[in-house]
């Protein structure tokens, strides 16, 4: 059973060999993917939310759900490994089987003030799931670290 | 599903052929690398292999194998090159992860007392740990010089010498790098983390030569028992990581256009011939190259550090690169299969090439004795020096082992050294150890690896290379 502040939280992490595995909960898609974008920032960085942020527009499409969210969450692990941008908030505005657009809050991660907890290095397909439970949804990702 | 392999041998088990396997999978271990149910997983990543298009012979696994991303790490495979496939999946994330030796003059007892200034100086001077940027900053053309050109870059902007490119596999380039086939995103990840260690298990290692197996073999390497060394094991960084994901996406797409039934989605893969193999093919060459450039550029940082620190000129150093191994990467080669020669495109995930003595793509210092092979350890036990045989050329396409291999996951190796110090348990040994990242040398500490002279132990016994020599640690940077 899921302890209780593992869903508050939205995901909970699974011991793997190699890797980190999470499990994401939410009690919409919309909102699964939404808590999944915002496990990956918490397990990327840690540390006081800075003031300056930015919007960003993210279109993102897959072959299918559990692809959609490879994809998603591979875009908030570019826009940090690449620009050093962190996700503060995401907000799923339209998601269909194959696509979403949304909306997110990031900040440039600022090292005097924030920590990296994990060097998630990709987002993987290993094992990959997204299923509707009798709660709502669930997803099951392998990130590479 | 439930893989058992058979024994062939003391040092090899066979996978046979079931359900969509196309060829068996050979296994090269020992009864204790094959215990336990964590095994299950990787055999089943053999046999999955060994259902991809195209592939001749067998799907092999050497010692070090464990669990990977759709291929199992330790992989290699080859595929036809007309009819075959290539996989991101075979090659791994970090394309060209790999390791270099260098040697000194010096002897262990030479450094002892300037070890610690030593360490502290490469730490600082040395860019690591995740996300780390180097002090080389590249515009869009130079990137893609480095990306065409590799070592010889790096040598031509001052960071080496011309020997260093000679000593290094594919003389540090792969020819069919372009820079067209590689993503903005890619570009963008490596303009500023040329020069840098990275993070996780790679590392920078002086250390000494503990043991010398083979003599003759030692010498034409320059090796000598107490000599000091250094090892650097890096990769292509995040533009690596990048051309895998953006070709994991393509080929995704891709995928149903070629009807292939896959097992894992880690596994998708386009035929050599397809816009899409040759894109892939040519946008890894990329990030092969770039990995070749930044250990060329790591290995001159050290020497910078060791003139300084120790005081010794270059010439009274004598730092010269032994050879540089990738044990990430996908090759267009010739080897004869059943009698027949075959061009193939050898995967090696996790795995080393390993040429016999008298390979034309040797360098002519090695050409008598055979490819220098570079098998790094924990840190806190032994790397290997080994050197390649006909062997391997006859049954692993000129293969074998890469290093270790973890046994603890990182949540259980942070588990099981709580209360611990790990670096004073190293510090008693006499290992001196800095480190960037918080979890690191947790995660990395030696109980989580295997014990590499157990892997060693098999490619030697089964005669896919040879040993040579055993190096100890004396110091090690991780990132």
């Amino acid at each position: 059973m899921r302890n209780p502040a593992a869903t508050k939280l939205g995901y909970r992490l699974l011991d793997h060999t190699a890797d980190m595995g999470i499990v994401f909960f939410g009690p919409t898609v919309k909102a699964l993917y939404e808590a999944a974008a915002k496990a990956l920032a918490d397990l990327l960085v840690e540390g006081p939310a800075p003031e300056k942020a930015q919007r960003l527009s993210l279109d993102i499409e897959g072959e299918d759900r559990a692809d959609l969210m490879v994809n998603w969450l591979r875009e908030i692990l570019y826009l940090w490994a690449a620009k050093s941008l962190w996700l503060l908030a995401a907000n799923v505005e339209h998601i269909t089987l194959k696509r979403l657009s949304a909306t997110v809050r990031v900040a440039p991660y600022d090292p005097t003030h924030q920590r990296i907890k994990t060097d998630i290095k990709a987002v993987t397909y290993h094992r990959i799931q997204v299923r509707r439970t009798k709660a709502g949804w669930e997803a099951t990702v392998i990130f590479d670290v | 599903m439930e893989i058992t392999p058979k024994r062939i041998d003391a040092y090899r088990w066979e996978i046979p052929v079931t359900g969509k396997m196309r060829v068996p999978g050979i296994v090269y271990a020992d009864d204790s690398i094959l215990e336990g149910k964590e095994q299950n997983e990787p055999l089943q990543q053999v046999a999955n292999v060994a259902a991809l298009p195209g592939i001749v012979k067998a799907s092999l696994a050497m010692p070090d194998i464990h669990w990977g991303y759709g291929f199992p790490i330790g992989g290699v495979a080859a595929f036809d090159w007309e009819e075959g496939v290539i996989s991101p999946g075979g090659v791994g994330y970090d394309i060209n992860c790999g390791v270099r030796l260098a040697t000194t003059t010096l002897l262990k007892g030479d450094i002892a007392t300037r070890l610690e200034d030593l360490v502290n100086a490469l730490y600082r001077h040395i860019p690591s740990g995740v996300g780390s940027t180097g002090s080389i900053h590249l515009s869009v053309n130079e990137e893609k010089k480095v990306l065409r050109q590799g070592s010889r870059w790096a040598v031509f902007q001052g960071y080496g010498e011309a020997a260093d490119v000679a000593h290094t596999e594919e003389k540090g380039c792969m020819e069919n790098a372009d820079p067209d086939m590689v993503s903005q995103r890619a570009m963008e990840r490596g303009r500023k983390q040329l020069g840098t260690l990275g993070s996780g298990n790679h590392f920078l290692e002086v250390g000494f030569v503990d043991t010398v197996y083979d003599e003759t073999v030692a010498r034409a390497f320059g090796l000598f028992e107490g000599q000091v060394t250094l090892i650097l094991h890096s990769g292509s960084r995040g533009l690596g990581y990048q051309i895998c994901d953006d070709f994991l996406v393509r080929m995704t797409k891709s995928s149903k256009k070629y009807a292939f039934d896959l097992p894992d989605r880690q596994l998708v893969c386009a035929p050599l011939r397809s816009e899409e193999g040759t894109a892939y093919f040519n946008a890894m060459a990329c990030a092969a190259n770039y990995a070749w450039a930044n250990r060329q550029i790591l290995l001159h940082r050290s020497r910078e550090v060791f003139y300084r620190v120790l005081g010794v000129s270059p010439r009274d150093l004598a730092m010269h690169l032994v050879y540089d191994v990738s044990h990430n990467i996908a090759k267009k080669e010739t080897h004869v299969v059943d009698g027949k020669s075959r061009v193939v495109c050898v995967h090696r995930k996790g795995a080393t090439r390993s040429f016999p003595p008298g390979h034309p793509e040797l360098s002519p210092a090695y050409r008598a004795v055979g490819q220098p092979i570079l098998i790094p350890g924990d840190m806190g036990r032994a790397s290997f020096v080994l050197v390649g045989t006909q062997a391997a050329m006859e049954e692993t396409f000129g293969s074998t082992c890469h290093g270790a291999g973890r046994v603890l996951s990182r949540k259980a190796a942070m588990k099981k050294s709580k209360g611990r110090s790990i670096q004073r348990e190293l510090e008693d040994q006499g290992i001196l150890v800095r480190w960037t990242g918080r979890g690191t040398l947790a995660e990395e500490m030696p109980e989580a690896y295997k014990d590499v002279s157990k892997v060693v132990e098999v490619v030697h016994g089964a005669g896919i290379s040879r040993k040579v020599a055993r190096l100890k640690p004396l110091a090690v940077v991780k990132g």
